[in-house]
């Protein structure tokens, strides 16, 4: 029906020092669709996404709105030819209002008409279902509301395409569905929709069309329908999956049981205060699986001791342990990589070899630096054994792409030979490659006999490595699925809490 | 496959107060080739001793020297600055004082004089410390607290307007030890510049430091205790202060609560600036903000050979700090970064050519 | 239900909140002056006095509220207040007239404001050490203008500084019988007039909700389409035109020039900014909070000199205890508000592009 081309893209190039990051792509958006842009890290996605909202300047190429060719150097200048785009981290200012957040930097008047402002605020909000009021401080809504509300602005600067970079990966699904539903709102106005994310299942569940990237080269342009999620897959990959299914039958193979490793009764934290029992056993590999904020991460928190410990017991090789503090935790043999890796992970400026060698320096103590030569020795031995690209061990981590930073902190943890791993989110906005690298590891690590706790967003990731599911619902557990009762259904209903 | 930075690569940081030193050398050679000659004579008690521009830029610098040491590890750790460390030098010389006055002035009294004021000067890091990581106030809000009444607290302890001490011992500390022809607050710093040394080859602060000052949750979840590296950082700096405070009584034979070390903390921050570490925290090379502290000196001692009245040197050094920072502004590299890349260009141009 | 969430009040906003701590905590401790030592705090007079001394520091902290709500800092408003006073005294007393000194005070600070400005919003240097560079600068030129105090003998502007508003309805029965009316200086109009002013800005221009947006998060506010170098250049070109006005006001309050005049101001006024609920971290903060600041940094110090302290310490180590006080209580009541603590400004870590 509304099939006028609305933004083209031609033989778009962009090379960084080193770097050719797009080559001769080519994009068009139809209006009233949603087109999923799909690539690995480092496909050339991001920069291509930089390039249509200005804030890089493309080598060569042309970028044309409904036919008619702009030049794009500002954010300001996609602005004013219709192109808004909506960041994985909030843009907007959390000290101002909801109202303002929508208006300002727009009106060219001298004076703020606080008024009209707040009423048309209002009007907006109301039409687009958002749930937040026009005089609330920005900061004291949620997340996804503030996504929405920088939707919002886009939509009524009569934006004509809206980019959403990874708009879903901090929202939990009820948040998605509400985010969606604003997604069919918009496109049943004429909006294209640009976006961007890793989740594969949410590509299916909203998308008109999909364009691969590859190695900043354009794939193909494809229509949903016409392509199975699987073809997907090894067109972003660029090979034929070894199917990827197919390592989950090793997986539950080494399920088998040895003895109770670490032990927790009625433990409770700070962020997770209902009291939860917990263990797992040598050479195990579990889950923790529920909604976003069912309180999965909080419980890994609470055994690694991330949070105030608030209460319980915890015993580990049978002798009981105090664990209060992360330190404790890590003295005990137990390693935690968390879920945020921007914000709990890595130290951005230090080396790779430093951020590698940190938690085994921590748990030597203060007095005891482990000396350069060792380091060296260590880092080297873990870039080779997880093929870490960097340039050198001097590298500061933050210039590595996510799935190579990721590696890092694995083998930072790695490196102080935890009895007990608890791997939360580790394949989280990390290419598909290096993901089955990932599960590759933790079935390997736990045939070596470690205990590792898995927890992913992704059923289908957890279905194919761990060997017991515990569920989690509104901050408690409601089921633990072992055997042949683990299967993408059950674990949908466990969660739902239709199963019973 | 691996490559090493070079030396140059590493140390990129220290080429700013390096090359601001060098041209403030190069200035005063062509200005006073004589500047920089070095003599030994005999001073008023009978020591031989070195003297000469250069020794007196070094010597002058000492206090300021030790103060940029402690403030670029409390930069590092809390991504902020102390403006307080003036004012708890002048608590720590009082209290350096206020014990020397008690009795008769023996090594045992200045040893115990000392530890005591170092002790005073860490219970006030502390409470600076506790604000910015406990309480995560700015530290450069946190520490206006003792900024606006440390100084009236130096004076409290003494009681008096300048109380003076006079001995032999506080001479060797202040000026000369007889025999050493290098004054001896020289010696001090470079005692100090070691004793760094050995704390970060030693003992993993500086690891700790840097990963507490780039992101503390993540340092925090690796086990690193956050929160007391903050206030160890403090600490150090309230030793730093505390022995600054004492080469400063020393040096002058009194303490004057309003003028001992006035607005160092200002040169502090700006010897930290100067030596290439980011005032926002993190990574830091203690090395950059000593040679930062001998740049301020050498521009202060400059100004004086050049007979600019005292109290005008000020917009002098304004001036100087404007140029340095300019040059060294992200802007004005990326300007130099593009005409460079163009030489190049050119060049590579002219070569397909041939 | 959406018409019934409209209509509910809305919790106050972080600026809201400290607003009114800070306005409530002014009026207890007022009241509590009234209660317990009488006399001169019953009588409007106390308030006017108040103003009249520090009719200069309201200004000059107007202008470091409006840089610290733009996530920046001037430290350099104290060297240029003391530099107007002195070269429009000796303007005044080499035959200048008082428009022209006007002129001449609102060119210096314009100036200073320009250069600062561009320098931090154009070259991207960090606002402490720039300001610091202004300060310093400023302080000498002020000893190059002249090193001797000098007392304005223009007979005009003599008239002008002794020229009192009186306000009979809010004066006093002296024990003779006599109605003593309320005086207030002229400059405490000015005053007036720029916290009525910048409140303005603040609130209803564009150009005001640019400058908090900008502290919120510099960075958001580039993406929603603010031209961030250009509103933290006139913030800084506010700032030192505020500090130029600042320094005529304290002219016409004292009527002398000094090379140590307004010592210590840029510190008063970031703690009355504090006081009155500016946080550092930018993007918060409300300019009539500043001058309850100000009136707050005022009474604590009647209520030392009313109640008998005469030691000068005592003042300066209350106002120390009492901006402790306030960091504290700001710190905890935001980080109870979920905010987690403070962030790093902007200038100290944020980088801006574009």
């Amino acid at each position: 029906m509304q099939n006028d081309v609305v933004l083209t893209m031609r033989g778009i190039c962009k090379s960084f020092p080193g770097v050719r990051a797009l080559h001769n792509v080519d994009f068009t958006l139809r209006s009233g669709e949603v087109h999923a842009l799909m690539g690995e890290n480092g496909a050339g996605k991001s920069t291509l996404i930089k390039v249509l909202t200005g804030v890089y300047g493309k080598d060569a190429g042309q970028i044309a709105i409904e036919g008619k060719e702009v030049a794009i150097r500002s954010p300001q200048d996609a602005q004013a030819s219709g192109i808004s785009t909506v960041y994985q981290e909030i843009t907007l200012c959390p000290n101002l209002t909801v109202a303002e957040n929508m208006f300002i930097g727009r009106d060219k008047s001298a004076l703020v008409p606080w008024k009209e402002m707040e009423r048309k605020a209002g009007e907006l909000l109301r039409s687009l279902d958002i749930p937040a009021r026009p005089k609330q401080q920005l900061s004291s809504c949620s997340l996804a509301v503030q996504q929405m509300i920088a939707i919002a602005r886009a939509v009524d600067q009569h934006c004509k395409v809206l980019v959403l970079d990874e708009p879903t990966s901090s929202l939990d699904d009820n948040e998605v569905a509400m985010l969606f539903k604003l997604m069919r709102d918009l496109k049943s106005r004429g909006v294209g929709i640009v976006f961007v994310t890793h989740f594969l299942g949410q590509v299916y569940e909203i998308s008109d069309r999909i364009t691969v990237l590859r190695n900043g080269e354009l794939v193909g342009e494809y229509k949903v329908e016409e392509l199975p999620q699987l073809d997907l897959v090894s067109k972003m990959m660029g090979k034929e999956l070894d199917d990827l299914s197919a390592i989950s039958v090793s997986g539950k193979e080494t399920g088998a049981k040895g003895e109770t490793v670490y032990e927790a009764k009625g433990l409770s934290s700070a962020a997770c205060p209902n009291p939860f029992d917990f263990h797992i056993a040598k050479g195990e590999v579990n889950g923790f699986t529920g909604l976003l904020g069912s309180g999965r991460s909080e419980s890994v928190r609470a055994i690694f001791g991330a949070d105030r410990v608030t209460g319980g017991s915890v015993t580990m090789n049978g002798q009981s342990v105090k664990v209060q503090k992360p330190i404790d935790a890590m003295r005990k043999g137990i390693a935690y990589l968390s879920e945020d890796r921007k914000d709990d992970g890595i130290i951005a400026d230090l080396s790779v070899r430093e951020n590698i060698i940190l938690a085994l320096q921590v748990m030597k103590g203060f007095g005891k630096p482990i000396s350069q030569a060792d380091a060296e020795a260590f880092a080297d031995e873990y870039i080779k054994a997880l093929e870490i690209k960097t340039a050198s061990t001097d590298t500061p981590i933050k210039s590595l792409s996510g799935g190579n930073q990721q590696k890092v902190i694995l083998a930072r943890w790695l490196l102080t030979h935890p009895q007990y791993l608890i791997l939360d989110e580790p394949t989280r906005g990390i290419d598909v490659g290096t993901k089955t690298e990932i599960q590759r590891l933790v079935l390997k690590l736990s045939s070596e006999g470690m205990s590792v706790t898995f927890i992913s967003s992704e059923i289908e990731e957890m279905l194919r490595t761990c060997s017991r599911l515990i569920v989690m619902r509104d901050r408690h557990i409601v089921g633990e699925l072992t055997g042949d009762a683990l299967t993408q259904d059950n674990v949908m209903r466990t969660i739902a809490g239709g199963g019973n | 496959m691996k490559k090493k930075n070079g030396f140059f690569a590493r140390n990129a940081q220290l080429i700013v107060p390096l090359l601001s030193i060098l041209a403030l050398i190069v200035f005063n050679l062509f200005r006073d080739p004589s500047f920089f000659s070095i003599s030994l004579s005999v001073n008023n008690s009978g020591n031989t001793v070195l003297t000469g521009n250069l020794i007196s830029i070094l010597n002058g610098a000492s206090e300021l020297a030790v103060l940029a040491m402690g403030m670029t590890l409390v930069t590092a750790a809390s991504g902020g600055q102390d403006i307080s460390v003036g004012a708890l030098a002048a608590i720590a010389g009082s209290v350096f004082v206020k014990v020397l006055r008690a009795g008769e002035i023996t090594p045992v009294t200045v040893v115990v004089a000392f530890l005591l004021c170092c002790v005073v000067a860490m219970i006030f890091g502390v409470f600076n410390g506790t604000l910015v990581a406990v309480f995560k106030i700015q530290p450069m809000i946190a520490t206006l607290v003792l900024y606006t009444c440390g100084r009236s607290i130096a004076y409290w302890i003494n009681g008096g307007a300048s109380p003076t001490v006079a001995s032999p011992i506080l001479t060797a500390i202040g000026s000369f030890i007889p025999g050493v022809p290098i004054p001896t607050p020289i010696l001090i710093v470079a005692l100090c510049g070691v004793i760094f040394a050995l704390v970060f080859r030693f003992t993993t602060l500086r690891l700790y430091t840097q990963a507490v000052g780039i992101n503390q949750r993540a340092a925090r979840l690796n086990g690193i205790n956050a929160v007391g590296i903050k206030i160890l950082a403090f600490m150090i700096l309230g030793i730093c202060c505390a022995v600054s405070g004492c080469i400063a009584v020393a040096r002058l034979g009194y303490l004057n609560h309003e003028t001992v070390l006035l607005e160092i903390e200002m040169d502090a921050i700006l010897a930290v600036a100067i030596g290439g570490n980011a005032l926002g925290g993190g990574r830091f090379k203690m090395a950059g903000s000593v040679l930062g502290a001998y740049a301020i000196q050498t521009l202060t001692t400059t100004l004086y050979a050049m007979r600019v009245p005292s109290t005008a040197v000020k917009s002098y050094k304004a001036i100087v700090i404007i140029l340095i920072v300019v040059i060294g502004s992200p802007m004005v590299k990326e300007a130099f970064g593009r005409m460079v890349g163009r030489i190049k260009a050119a060049r590579a141009d002219g070569k397909e050519a041939a | 239900m959406a018409g019934k969430t409209i209509k509910r009040r809305e919790p106050l906003t972080d600026t809201q909140l400290l607003l009114t701590i800070t306005i409530c905590i002014f009026a207890v401790m007022y009241a509590a002056a009234m209660a317990i030592w009488g006399g001169g705090f019953l009588r409007w007079q106390q308030v006017f006095d108040m103003l009249n001394n520090n009719a200069s520091l309201i200004i000059v902290a107007c202008s470091l509220t409006i840089v610290m709500i733009g996530g920046g800092i001037d430290i350099s408003v104290g060297g240029v207040t003391s530099l107007v006073v002195m070269s429009c005294v000796v303007h005044l007393n080499g035959g200048g007239s008082i428009p022209t000194s006007i002129l001449m005070a609102l060119a210096i600070g314009l100036c200073f404001g320009l250069v600062h400005g561009y320098l931090i919003a154009y070259l991207e240097i960090q606002p402490f050490i720039i300001t610091l560079a202004g300060m310093f600068f400023a302080r000498g030129m002020t000893t190059i203008v002249s090193l001797e105090p000098q007392n304005v003998a223009h007979e005009g502007f003599q008239a002008l500084m002794n020229r009192k508003i009186e306000i009979p309805f809010l004066g006093y029965t002296a024990k003779n019988g006599n109605l003593i009316p309320a005086r207030m200086e002229l400059g405490v109009v000015v005053a007036l007039a720029i916290v009525a002013l910048v409140y303005i800005m603040l609130r209803f221009t564009r150009l005001g909700r640019n400058i908090y947006a900008l502290g919120g998060n510099s960075q958001s506010a580039l993406m929603l389409g603010i031209n961030v170098r250009r509103t933290r250049f006139i913030s800084y070109v506010l700032s030192g035109l505020l500090a130029g006005i600042g320094g005529y006001v304290f002219m016409m309050h004292t009527g002398a020039g000094n090379a140590s005049n307004a010592a210590g101001a840029e510190m008063n006024a970031i703690a009355s900014s504090i006081i009155g609920g500016t946080l550092l971290t930018g993007g918060v903060g409300n300019v009539i909070g500043t001058f309850f600041g100000v009136m707050t940094l005022a009474t604590i110090k009647s209520i030392v000199t009313t109640s008998g302290l005469r030691e000068p310490w005592w003042q300066s180590i209350t106002t120390g205890a009492m901006l402790c006080f306030f960091i504290l209580l700001q710190s905890v009541v935001l980080s109870r508000r979920g905010k987690g603590g403070l962030k790093r400004p902007a200038w100290l870590g944020g980088k801006i592009k574009g």
